[in-house]
């Protein structure tokens, strides 16, 4: 045991710690592994389905639909990734409906905030008639902060998808007002309201005296997108008016109808609406005319 | 009369039978909406309580709509059988719950009381059961119905497999249908929800559908769930079909709503029956859900598993191929979370076994429901192991063109080899012949949906 002394055993001990700490900083050193992102296009069109019959024809099956073809099975159930991919798409959905409108988005366009009747998300969810309705308090400051009468309102509400709004506000409100520019119209003050339905552009329309009125409003999230967005027009909207009555714009998204090209569509749509003095089923007979 | 209960010394009185009903409901969001549930979790059970002690021939007389006022509630009452209701009218609630549950109701007891119940009672018996009681209760029940083939035999699970497509693309449809084919799912229906509600719309899917089926020798049934007048000309200008499809309500002003009338239907009915070569007599396809009613204020003030009762009861006159509930995809103000929604499914499963209807169930639910995958996963286990006709099965639970989840095609294959079920015999020998399933499991050609190709097709 004489070999074992405090010096030999303490550098021996040193040594092995030394080794130890450079075979651990290695692994922290390791270049990351390049991490691969399982919800792009990309990675959506591999074909997890190990030895198909025929990958060329499956290849040429899955252009054909965006159903989730040719996933292949661990037994019989997922392989991981196609789990992960379904739970990443359905938690997307999810924050749409959960998740605020980003603020900095709705300061960057100017526009101020309101609210429906419904104090909470879940509120909103399950009192559909209280989201058509806007508290006594936004009322008197839609009052009080927008054009009267004006020929064209257009305010924005997130419904059942603030990611729709956050993504497809920006590049849409300033192409539709844009396009109305040089028009002869009085157009509105564009506002946000917080957890509202399609309906309450009839009070809004009521409050403020307008003649058309179009709110953009996040639209119930599937898997396949959580940003898609309707615009709902109507001419003279009155409280318990008939939905046949609305005109709709919707899908629009990046991969539906994109924002800008949806901006430029809705503004002469707006002005037809202005012009025919009808929406809706209304609209359609007018310009069957 | 007020109904009355006594809770820890205090008394609940409840001013009419539809109020007793309404407020014995498990919590549902839909009730709440429509004002009607109760104040306290107390006052639910008295009414419960209340109820429980409520004779059967109470309930026959107290309709929750009129008979005066609805066609769903005469059909119902006409309809009923007197000799087995004149066996049992003196019974309580709770002796109805407690005898259906007992070793002297066997299956056919069931079946043969099943035609002495009105929706109310259906519904009330329901409410005094716990999730346990209505699957046990369920698992003796079995409802079988015949078109091309049979479904509901015991020792079965079978699928509807849904191929839907957002622009009703033929191939991509196609392409869907081969990829659940592959995982042995079909066996109940190949059944497309069309975007385009137009007749040649219908006909040339019903047409893809047959050629398939033929192609194949594929022994199931196919059909598209357009609106049942759509149908009925589609039939008419020579589409193919095996049933005929419609969603329904509890009340003559909610099927109104759908845009149909019992005429309606019955023409639907008659055209299959002349029209079907040397099927069995089953030819119409339903669909329920809770709340529907509610939703097109249709419901009369009463609650949404009294009204869903009344679906299957009138469901019964047209001796359906199946029906299923759509149980989650009303959204949260009807079915707020996974709670409701597992509870309402399988209510749903129990009230249509005992109304005589071959039940099946679509375990869903909307990405806006407090509800995921493991909740439709867990639904779609206990039903089968309650015995329910059928699932859905749509590629990896996801309806591109709906915009809701279901069970995945995998899900049936799983739940089969879980609990030794099989698909529906006939069709089963045929995944055999073709080698997809081997003594009930995938085998390794399952999955791959170009194993059809180059089969001549």
């Amino acid at each position: 045991m004489n070999d074992i002394n405090g010096l030999n055993l303490e550098n021996l001990i040193k040594q092995i710690v030394k080794a130890v700490m450079a075979e651990l900083s290695k692994r922290d050193d390791a270049p990351e592994q390049n991490p691969r992102d399982i919800t792009t296009q990309e990675s959506r069109k591999l074909i997890l389905l190990k030895n198909p019959r025929d990958a060329e024809a499956l290849a040429r099956m899955k252009t054909r639909t965006n159903a989730r073809i040719g996933v292949g099975r661990a037994g019989a159930r997922y392989n991981t990734q196609t789990l992960l991919t379904l739970r990443a798409d359905h938690a997307s959905a999810r924050d749409a409906v959960f998740l605020d409108v980003n603020q900095k988005i709705l300061d960057s366009l100017g526009l101020f905030t309101v609210e429906s009747r419904c104090k909470s998300k879940n509120e909103f969810l399950t009192r559909p008639d209280l989201g058509r309705q806007l508290t006594e308090e936004s009322s008197a400051k839609i009052r009080a902060s927008c054009v009267l009468n004006p020929d064209i309102q257009i305010f924005a509400t997130d419904g059942l998808s603030s990611t729709a709004i956050s993504t497809n506000l920006p590049d849409l409100l300033p192409c539709l007002l844009d396009g109305l520019k040089n028009k002869p119209l009085t157009v509105g003050t564009p506002f946000f309201v917080k957890n509202g339905r399609v309906g309450i552009m009839e009070p809004v329309s009521e409050l403020l005296g307008a003649r058309v009125t179009c709110v953009l409003i996040g639209e119930r999230p599937g898997l396949a997108t959580a940003e898609s967005m309707s615009a709902y027009i109507a001419y003279n909207a009155r409280v318990g008016m008939e939905e046949a009555l609305r005109t709709v714009v919707s899908n629009i998204h990046a991969r539906g109808v994109p924002a800008v090209e949806a901006g430029a569509y809705l503004a002469g749509l707006l002005c037809r609406v202005r012009e025919a003095k009808a929406s809706g089923i209304n609209l359609r007979k007018e310009s069957g005319k | 009369m007020p109904y009355k209960s006594i809770l820890f010394g205090r008394t609940y009185a409840f001013q009419s039978v539809k109020e007793v009903l309404a407020k014995a409901n498990e919590q549902k969001s839909g009730d709440v909406l429509a004002g009607i549930a109760p104040d306290s979790e107390l006052e639910r059970v008295a009414a419960k309580d209340a109820l429980s002690c409520m004779t059967l021939e109470t309930l026959r007389q107290n309709p929750v709509v009129p008979y005066e006022e609805d066609e769903v509630t005469r059909l119902n009452q006409d309809s009923i059988d007197e000799a087995v209701y004149g066996g049992v009218r003196s019974w309580t609630v709770s002796e109805l719950r407690e005898w259906i549950l007992s070793e002297d109701a066997g299956e056919s007891d069931l079946a043969r009381l099943s035609k002495g119940l009105t929706a109310e009672m259906v519904a009330a018996v329901t409410k005094l059961m716990s999730n346990l009681d209505l699957l046990y209760a369920s698992a003796k029940m079995r409802v079988p119905a015949t078109r091309n083939t049979t479904i509901g035999l015991r020792g079965t699970l079978a699928t509807r497999l849904q191929p839907n497509h957002t622009t009703d693309n033929i191939e991509g449809i196609t392409a869907s249908l081969f990829e659940g084919l592959s995982y042995g799912c079909g066996d109940a229906l190949l059944g497309l929800n069309p975007v385009g509600d137009t007749v040649s719309s219908l006909s040339e899917v019903l047409k893809r559908l047959e050629e398939i089926k033929n192609h194949f020798e594929i022994p199931t049934q196919i059909c598209v769930l357009g609106h049942v007048t759509t149908q009925i000309e589609a039939v008419k200008n020579g589409a193919p079909t095996d049933l005929i499809f419609q969603s329904i309500a509890g009340s003559e002003k909610g099927n109104r709503a759908f845009g149909f009338t019992t005429e309606t239907l019955r023409e639907a009915e008659e055209l299959l029956r002349v029209a079907g070569k040397k099927s069995g007599p089953n030819v119409m396809y339903f669909e329920t859900g809770q709340g529907s009613e509610l939703s097109s204020g249709s419901h009369h003030g009463a609650d949404q598993v009294t009204m869903e009762a009344r679906c299957y009861a009138y469901a019964r006159n047209f001796a359906p191929f199946m029906v299923n509930t759509v149980v989650g995809f009303i959204g949260p103000e009807y079915l707020y979370d996974s709670r409701q929604v597992i509870r309402a499914g399988i209510e749903d499963h129990f009230m249509g076994k005992l109304s005589g209807i071959p039940m099946g169930c679509d375990c869903c639910y909307t990405n806006h429901m407090m509800a995921d995958q493991n909740d439709v996963e867990n639904l779609s286990v206990l039903l089968a192991g309650a015995g329910v006709n059928y699932i859905l099965a749509v590629p990896a639970s996801d309806d591109v063109m709906l915009n809701y989840q279901s069970n995945a095609c995998h899900d049936s294959a799983a739940i089969r080899e879980m609990l030794n079920l099989r698909p529906i015999s006939e069709f089963e020998q045929w995944l055999e012949k073709i080698g997809v399933m081997e003594n009930g499991r995938l085998t390794k050609w399952a999955g791959d949906p170009t194993f059809f190709l180059g089969k001549g097709f």
